[in-house]
């Protein structure tokens, strides 16, 4: 079966690369899932939004939060690039939850950080 | 005589530490450079990428556009960032950048623009800020380790000032000096045009880019890009700077040291020499005191 070749970036490191089955991603639109074969695709990422890679040895699913950048598909390779990321198993839940809280209870209601602790803690498994 | 010997050993001392301090920078230094190099690699990726789908994006919809990419003509101000370092112990590293830097903002001037200096760590800021010139921003403490965060300010500030006009206190294109990590031994000076933008079209290097689809809207996807860019550039040049400033310190270090045990040979020779003079004086004083005893008991 054909697979995607993915790359998770962001400007300091790659975080991760291989090769994938799936990879869904979410635009200001909604969410796109990219299967090989899939048509060439620029897309901008929604700010604080999840990340899925479905690796093609099996593995299980991987999931990165991503602040604000885009994703582009072509020839069966799919780039994500975001100004932050990280993946599920580098989240500080702890750190997230403080920040969400933080961000409901300031005055002026901080969407883009309440969105980003959101995502952080989806992307961790903890909260739906 | 024995005055001239402890000053001598005191020499020696204050010597031998200065170089075991020096060799200890130097090492440091030798194993920073190796970071800086490994953060350098990391971006890589990202800068590719990205420069590859703004190729994409701007050589497949001719039609459209965005304000960084424009010429302003009626702009007569222009940004110089100048990137240096926070901590001296260099070597010529700032003066070069300082340098460099310097002979742009007069090459400006006689083509009738005016500089505005925007200046990136404590060795630039505290440059300007002796000589009382004027500098629309600073930013300090991270010179050592970027991180995109600094890029990413360092880029807003610099892209809302382009949009402004003159009368707004904005600028009309933007130069960056920066230090160039080319190898251990070389690091380059170079000036860079950021803004405005200037993206080569590479339609015609056989491999067409895909047709892509965008995701809301090419402009969205164009907006979103661009800032992201220079981000992107700066970070670059941050840290292509941090790799050179840790050569430049090893470099410095390492002729801090030689020097220092150059110095030490000659200390040790003197201090021989004058222990020796002390030895001879005082074996013929001691003959000398013998050989009057003898002639007056002889009497």
């Amino acid at each position: 079966m054909a697979t995607l070749k993915v790359g998770l970036v962001s400007p300091e490191r790659e975080i991760w690369s291989g090769e994938a089955r799936m990879v869904v991603a979410q635009t200001i639109e909604g969410s796109l899932g990219i299967l090989p074969g899939h048509a060439p695709v620029l897309g901008v990422l929604l700010d604080g939004s999840v990340v899925k890679i479905e690796p093609a040895n099996g593995d299980k699913m991987i999931t990165a939060m991503v602040g604000s950048g885009f994703f582009s598909v072509a020839a069966d390779e799919v780039s994500v690039l975001a100004e932050q990321a990280e993946l599920s198993d580098e989240i500080d839940v702890p750190a997230a939850q403080a920040a969400l809280e933080e961000a409901l209870s300031a005055e002026a209601a901080d969407a883009t950080a309440e969105r980003r602790a959101r995502a952080r803690l989806r992307a961790a498994g903890i909260e739906a | 005589m024995a005055a001239q010997l402890r000053q001598l050993r005191q020499q020696i001392k204050s010597v031998k530490s200065t170089a075991k301090i020096t060799r200890a920078q130097e090492m440091i230094a030798t194993s920073r450079i190796v970071k800086a190099q490994q953060a350098v690699a990391a971006s890589k990726p990202y800068a590719d990428q990205i420069t590859q789908a703004l190729t994409a994006l701007v050589s497949h919809h001719v039609g459209i556009d965005h304000p960084l990419l424009h010429e302003q003509p009626t702009d007569n101000r222009s940004a110089v960032l100048v990137i240096t370092s926070d901590r001296g112990f260099c070597g010529a590293y700032n003066a070069n950048v300082i340098r460099e830097a310097e002979s742009l903002i007069t090459a400006l001037r006689e083509q009738g623009r005016e500089p505005v200096p925007y200046v990136v760590g404590n060795k630039g800021i505290t440059w300007y800020r002796f000589r009382d010139r004027e500098v629309a921003q600073t930013w300090h403490g991270f010179t050592d380790r970027p991180v995109f965060g600094n890029a990413e300010e360092i880029g807003r500030r610099l892209t809302e000032d382009f949009l402004k006009t003159d009368a707004e206190g904005g600028v009309g294109e933007i130069h960056v000096v920066y230090t160039e990590f080319v190898s251990m031994l070389t690091q380059s000076v170079q000036v860079r045009r950021l803004m405005p933008l200037e993206i080569e079209d590479r339609t015609g290097e056989g491999t067409v880019p895909p047709a892509y689809e965008f995701e809301p809207s090419a402009q969205a996807a164009l907006d979103l890009l661009l800032p992201n860019y220079v981000e992107s550039r700066i970070f670059h040049m941050l840290l292509q700077s941090a790799a050179s400033f840790q050569a430049s310190v090893r470099r410095a270090m390492k002729s801090a040291t030689d020097n220092a045990n150059e110095l030490l040979g000659v200390y040790t020779r003197q201090m021989n020499q004058a222990r020796q003079a002390a030895i001879t004086q005082e074996i013929s004083e001691i003959v000398g005191g013998a050989d009057a005893l003898a002639e007056s008991g002889g009497e």
